[in-house]
């Protein structure tokens, strides 16, 4: 095991038809990291982490995964690493062990029955293994998505907003098991959320985005302590408005 | 290319067939409804009377089914691909180690194994209800039947291309395209019947040429061969031509971050 970073990004840029949502970005995770990547709805989170999954192509700049380029070994890449998203969905008309075995499939899972159940287990939905997906709760669904996210052992996991929709207790069991998880087997995470008290509960370091640059970047505590506030969320709110304002001036001084 | 995750794919197409009667009917219901029209209305023609009727209604019956295999072929690859789109499911594909050309093999298995499905039921269906004996010309059909499905996976790829381009407001070309070349692929008539200038559109087209060897087989029960290695010759060009289109609007779907737009709406 090497101490290379798990991810490399280096001056990246995206733009959409003149449109910048990502500006000149630049960080590193090490392995067994988790790192939140922060910021209002458009700061470029979304677009960030689908730049590092490949399914979308940078302007300029560069992205290592596992030390090799996305852009050249996405493949590659691609089988070492997984993602879950509150946004996407499994298909709702298989049944829940119908999905982990496709998937099982793709990924190219050895023994996939006995690694479903032992994720199922881990998730307490083995009970569930028969059910249509689409039967699920918001709860159980997001334990499923997360045993697809698991089945091919990621060194790297990018997880956008898992959380979303699911009622304090689930969520809160939810990243308990994942932070459980993420330790036991030394996985390093990309993880996004709106909600600032699941990323002081979670992540090791934070980067805060705003029209797709970065605003500020360390531990939780390091950068509550930086802004003179008393929790992520007013640091959250603080960019938020304050990098408008300086948007704002940005284009009136043009 | 890897076959463990070109099974993989495939086995989620068919695995919801297992977990659905609606869509196990969706297979059949259109080619028998045809087939019930287009058959009784040749069945009605004889009862009229003519001494082209009997060889009428095999050439509408024969190229009924023809037709049916060829869309299916087109259809397998275009809904295979929104099914992903409407279960929300395509972004999990696109980010799992698949390459495109894993992902279009796995739909160019399901529709042989739809097309064979549906032309087995087909027939024989056309032989109870007609009389109409399709393998009565012995396998000479069969590689007319093959270059259809090399074009409608060509039509398909084409489809997924523009959808993943103009996401759902083009999903309408997944049923709509097919149909488009219907009228200039003489499926329902000769060549002979359309304006010259059409003519040399038709004969650009690899369907045209399998429906007018169709025909012939069935007229004289001899294969005109040259007409099928022209389908199949065709049909290499458009497959390279497709698979070229596909590449070049996968990447142009990277460039705007269509993919991703398209699987989490």
């Amino acid at each position: 095991m090497t101490n290379a970073p798990v991810i490399e990004v280096h001056d990246l840029v995206k733009t959409f038809n003149g449109t910048t949502a990502v500006d000149h970005l630049g960080f590193t995770a090490a392995r067994g990291e988790i790192l939140g990547l922060l910021g209002p709805n458009g700061a470029g989170k979304t677009t960030a982490i689908q730049m590092l999954l490949g399914i979308i192509e940078p302007t300029s700049g560069t992205i290592r995964i596992l030390g090799k380029d996305i852009a050249r070994h996405r493949i590659a890449i691609l089988s070492r690493i997984n993602f879950s998203s509150a946004y996407v969905s499994l298909p709702q008309n298989l049944r829940v062990i119908d999905n982990l075995r496709i998937f099982a499939g793709i990924y190219g899972v050895a023994n996939w029955r006995e690694k479903a159940v032992e994720l199922m287990r881990l998730f307490e939905i083995e009970r569930f293994a028969t059910r249509k997906t689409g039967q699920l709760s918001s709860g159980e669904s997001t334990r499923l998505h997360l045993c697809k996210a698991l089945l091919n052992d990621p060194e790297l996991l990018l997880l956008d907003e898992p959380t979303a929709s699911l009622d304090p207790d689930i969520a809160d069991k939810v990243r308990k098991l994942l932070r459980r998880i993420q330790r036991e087997r030394g996985i390093t995470v990309l993880y996004t959320s709106h909600n600032m008290l699941e990323i002081e509960e979670i992540c090791d370091r934070v980067i805060f985005l705003h029209h797709g640059r970065k605003m500020a970047e360390g531990s939780p505590r390091e950068v509550i302590a930086r802004f003179n506030e008393q929790t992520l969320e007013q640091v959250f709110i603080r960019i938020a408005r304050d990098g408008e304002l300086q948007s704002a001036e940005k284009k009136s001084d043009a | 290319m890897n076959l463990r995750r070109i099974t993989a794919l495939l086995l989620r197409y068919l695995l919801l067939y297992r977990q659905s009667w609606t869509r196990i009917m969706e297979i059949f219901f259109w080619p028998v409804m045809d087939l019930l029209v287009w058959g009784f209305l040749t069945a009605y023609l004889l009862k009229v009377g003519s001494n082209r009727v009997p060889a009428l209604i095999t050439f509408l019956i024969g190229s009924m089914i023809f037709w049916d295999l060829l869309y299916r072929a087109q259809q397998s690859v275009t809904i295979s691909f929104l099914e992903d789109v409407w279960a929300r499911n395509l972004l999990n594909i696109f980010v799992a180690p698949v390459t495109i050309a894993e992902f279009l093999t796995a739909t160019f298995a399901l529709g042989v194994i739809k097309v064979l499905v549906n032309g087995l039921i087909l027939a024989l269906l056309a032989w109870l209800l007609y009389s109409f004996n399709v393998f009565q010309l012995g396998f000479t059909l069969i590689p007319f039947v093959l270059s259809l499905m090399l074009m409608g996976w060509a039509m398909g790829m084409v489809t997924v291309a523009l959808i993943m381009r103009w996401g759902h407001a083009a999903e309408a070309l997944a049923w709509g395209i097919p149909f488009l070349i219907q009228p200039i692929s003489a499926v329902f008539y000769p060549v002979s019947v359309l304006p010259s200038w059409l003519q040399a559109v038709a004969w650009t087209l690899p369907s045209t040429y399998v429906f007018e060897g169709m025909r012939q087989v069935l007229a004289t029960g001899q294969a005109p061969w040259h007409m099928f290695w022209w389908s199949l010759g065709l049909n290499v060009v458009y497959l390279v031509a497709a698979g070229v289109f596909f590449e070049y609007m996968f990447r142009v779907v990277r460039r705007k971050g269509l993919l991703a737009k398209l699987g989490m709406e």
